[in-house]
């Protein structure tokens, strides 16, 4: 008895941090677990995509990068998640409007149908596309007939795609606005602000860390993703490959400078993604 | 402007807020919605603002149907019960709000917009704030802004809900005094709402009783508080000591003075001001003892036992000014003679 | 409620949302569902009873379940730490965890099968002193399924491990509980329907994964190939019915284990009380 309240004013004295009554050797353990468990997994990966990339010097890495299908992978995927991030952010500011400031019958029911997309395997997600469009598909007579190519083409990748991140930013804007609740808006329309007047000025305000943080998860996913690509593509190569495909297709080549270049590109963004995230969450945080 | 709430009713889902109300307010009161949690007075004063459509009845706001408009033409100052100061803005900037979303032909220039909140921050005492954020203002500060952000727009009727519920005992007691005085300054029509009586009687010039949906009394505070309509009323404004003639022997009762007058109903209530209490001897007969005492500043309440009765009936509270219980010289075990004044009777 | 809300723009914003959300989500899906309808009862079975297709199912759910396990175990490890122990360039390694959400699954995959690869730095190593081959093995899918899976468990366990009361564990040792006492009985109920929350999107989610996972699998049938790159493979011979019954398999397969999941998570919030 005497021995526990003594640890406990231990603790005490480091005012900041209570909980901090673990032994020792116990603390140091864990976090030497914990560090060597990221550093291996985490930032090793990260430093070879670097190592691999350059492995041949600078001039290779260029000359890869430079190349014309790589160029047309990057463009296609900026093409794509240009497309696609707008048409979720918009479905996601509605969805997360209509759900989190009205009641009605199958509230619930709709929350869960957006999520849906989350789980449902990438390769299911291309495969229902190709079902719909290909040519044994539903429609794939009409559009073959019409000239119209959905599947192994860049309308493909695009659906594929929107189906993929559809949920991210209503799902980043639900909980947020959940929790702020109504008052503010009730408050500007009862000084007579319009609906987009309080929209603009005091839902949009509110929300704006929010819907960025979504927004950029939403885009790094569009950029990043694979599975579903890798089914309505074809890879066809500059032309339905986007920058994760030619990371396979020059992977599976074995052009190492190639594919890893590409890679470096994607490492990137999903660094920058990160660093962003930190400083949204830190943001939204705040206010 | 006057307000006329005729037949007001509002389900949610299964549950009745308000059955069938109707009111009637005067220009340039000052109205306390009062009742326990859950009784419909909020959802009474959103439907007022337009925040809440009722389910039957009207709205008349000046004579003028405006059931069917919308809050932001309504021209009524809100003030909400967190205050809903727009936290991404300057005090300054939540309280022209109102004035910019005007359409652009009626909207202000932003000269008269800054004159205008200039004006109102002295209105409220607060001019020095008027660059701050919402979060860098206390509890009282925030709900002065958000009473200027209401007065900005020059509404015709101010409406605010629990205006005192999020603040700190002592701030609640000069904003009490304060809201009146800013009252008597504009004179506009203002209706409140409150959970808490003290505050009611304090406030208002009108206070409007509501319970289950339903108003069980409309009038001043004396008036509520010297002639409760029903037995809700009479419990829940100021203490009040319940017999039950059906179940207490009424022998000492006839004595304490209360059956003199004939039984109007069966329970009598009775104020605890209007009970008095005299030193008896251990012959008197007298049942009753004093068991303990309360100092609530001016006045004294002295809580009496009565082992004749069981249950609500066996212990009384008197009430009596300090120097009147001084001069009794009472000390506790002491057997007292009760002599009840006045009661109210309800069924 | 509907009718009488007075916030503007209910009707338009919830019709474009069941617009957007049928044509994008729901017809699309919907396809799996038909498609499958054509297929006769027959012919459904003989599909996904055959041996490759089944050994595909076992070796799916069977990595995604032993990585989903380990890394709960690693990611409850990471989330304690993260929360409770002060250290030099934690909140670095705080943002990093993301990392397997934000990078391409592509680009994991080809690392991860560069590192492991016998000839890789790893992978070289583990051969040599462990006589151990994770690239090209199934234990290969384990390692990409635990590097995707293990930000599923920290990002749920941590909120949860912040919010925690701390005066229960002061509480529990001024009644005289040791510290082990105190994580046992106070600490780990109280976490752990977040931990089965956390596992089970891991495993979710490793189930369906493709592009981490192909690259150092070694995709030998029977051995280590997975359900969504059988499925690829029945697309790439034009056997759409084939493809169809196996992801709907998959599916309704992940949707009875979540449900399951949902179950038992109910079940251990109800004993810690959290219901």
């Amino acid at each position: 008895m005497h021995a526990n309240v003594h640890v406990i004013s231990d603790a005490t004295g480091q005012a900041h941090f209570k909980a901090l009554h673990d032994p020792f050797w116990v603390r140091w353990s864990l976090v030497g677990v914990a560090v060597g468990f990221i550093v291996l997994f985490l930032c090793v990966p990260l430093g070879l995509v670097l190592y691999q990339a350059f492995s041949k010097g600078w001039q290779a890495y260029w000359t890869a990068l430079a190349q014309p299908d790589a160029i047309a992978a990057m463009q296609l995927t900026l093409v794509v998640a240009l497309i696609t991030v707008p048409l979720n952010t918009v479905f996601g500011i509605a969805a997360a409007w209509a759900i989190t400031r009205f009641e009605f019958w199958g509230k619930s029911l709709l929350t869960t149908l957006i999520d849906l997309p989350f789980s449902v395997s990438p390769v299911i997600s291309g495969l229902i596309f190709v079902l719909m469009f290909g040519a044994q598909g539903w429609f794939g007579h009409w559009f073959s007939a019409h000239d119209l190519k959905i599947i192994f083409a860049v309308p493909g990748i695009v659906l594929a795609t929107l189906f993929i991140t559809f949920p991210f930013v209503a799902r980043e804007l639900i909980p947020l606005m959940q929790e702020m609740g109504s008052e503010e808006e009730e408050a500007a329309l009862s000084l007579g602000a319009s609906g987009w007047q309080t929209f603009f000025k005091v839902t949009l305000p509110n929300i704006k860390w929010a819907l960025l943080y979504g927004v950029l998860l939403c885009n790094a996913r569009a950029m990043g993703e694979f599975g579903a690509v890798s089914v309505v593509s074809g890879h066809i190569r500059g032309v339905t490959n986007t920058l994760p495909l030619h990371v396979e297709v020059s992977y599976n080549d074995y052009d190492v400078i190639g594919a890893f270049s590409s890679a470096s590109i994607l490492a990137s963004l999903a660094i920058v993604t990160l660093v962003l995230k930190s400083f949204l969450e830190w943001k939204q945080a705040r206010t | 402007m006057s307000i006329l709430l005729n037949n007001i009713s509002k389900n949610f889902g299964k549950f009745a807020a308000l059955y069938d109300v109707s009111l009637e307010i005067p220009e340039g009161e000052l109205v306390a919605l009062l009742g326990p949690s859950g009784c419909g007075k909020t959802t009474l004063l959103r439907i007022i603002a337009g925040l809440e459509t009722p389910d039957f009845g009207r709205v008349l706001l000046s004579g003028e149907d405006k059931t069917e408009q919308h809050v932001s033409r309504r021209g009524i100052g809100f003030v909400f019960q967190h205050y809903a100061l727009f936290r991404h803005m300057t005090v300054f900037d939540n309280i022209a709000f109102g004035l910019r979303v005007k359409p652009r032909k009626e909207r202000p220039t932003e000269a008269f917009i800054s004159k205008k909140v200039h004006a109102l921050l002295e209105l409220v005492q607060l001019d020095w704030l008027a660059d701050r954020f919402p979060d860098q203002l206390s509890g009282g500060q925030r709900q002065r802004i958000a009473l200027a952000r209401a007065l900005a727009v020059e509404p015709s009727v101010l409406l605010l809900d629990e205006p005192f519920g999020a603040l700190d005992a002592s701030v609640r007691k000069d904003l009490r005094q304060w809201l009146r005085n800013l009252h008597q300054e504009l004179h506009v029509t203002s209706i409140f709402v409150t959970h808490d009586q003290e505050e009611a009687m304090e406030v208002a010039s009108q206070v409007v009783v509501l319970n289950q949906g339903r108003i069980e009394q409309q009038g001043a505070p004396a008036e509520i508080y010297d002639h409760p309509a029903n037995a809700f009323v009479s419990k829940f404004i100021g203490q009040t000591n319940i017999f039950d003639l059906s179940e207490t022997e009424s022998n000492w009762l006839q004595r304490a003075g209360i059956l003199a007058e004939k039984p109007q109903g069966i329970f009598a209530h009775v104020r605890p001001h209007h009970i008095e209490i005299v030193k008896a001897e251990e012959a008197s007969g007298s049942p009753v003892t004093l068991k303990d005492w309360q100092h609530l500043g001016a006045t004294i309440r002295v809580e009496l036992f009565n082992p004749q009765h069981n249950g609500s009936g066996a212990t009384l509270f008197a009430e009596m000014p300090n120097e009147r219980f001084k001069q009794l010289n009472l000390n506790k075990g002491d057997r007292v003679a009760v002599h009840i004044k006045q009661a109210h009777w309800f069924n | 409620m509907t009718q009488s809300n007075i916030m503007p723009g209910f009707r338009p914003a919830l019709a474009y949302t069941l617009f957007y959300l049928g044509l994008v989500v729901l017809i699309p899906l919907s396809t799996l569902v038909f498609k499958s309808l054509q297929l006769g009862w027959g012919e459904y079975l003989d599909i996904i009873t055959n041996n490759r297709v089944v050994s595909s199912f076992r070796v799916s759910f069977g990595t995604s379940l032993i990585a989903a396990l380990v890394a709960g175990v690693f990611g409850f490890v990471i989330a304690w730490v993260l929360v409770r122990y002060p250290f030099p360039g934690k909140r670095f390694l705080d943002a990093l965890i993301d990392l397997p959400f934000a990078l391409p699954t592509a680009v994991a995959g080809v690392i991860l099968a560069t590192i492991f690869q016998p000839s890789g730095m790893l992978g070289k190593w583990l051969m040599s002193s462990l006589g151990v081959q994770v690239a090209y093995k199934p234990l290969g899918i384990v390692v990409a399924l635990i590097f995707i899976g293990i930000p599923f468990v920290v990002r749920t366990v941590e909120p949860v491990l912040q919010e925690f009361d701390t005066t229960m564990e002061e509480a529990a040792s001024s009644l005289g509980a040791t510290r082990l006492q105190v994580f046992a009985q106070v600490i780990f109920p109280n976490i752990f329907p977040a931990l089965l929350t956390g596992v089970s999107l891991a495993f979710a989610r490793g189930v369906g994964e493709y592009g981490s996972v192909i690259f150092i699998a070694g995709n030998l049938p029977y051995v280590s190939e997975i359900v969504p790159l059988l499925i690829i493979t029945k697309l790439e011979q034009y056997q759409y019915a084939g493809a169809t019954a196996i992801a709907l398999t998959m599916l309704l397969v992940s949707f009875l284990l979540l449900l399951f999941v949902n179950l038992l998570q109910l079940w251990a919030r109800r004993r810690s009380g959290q219901i």
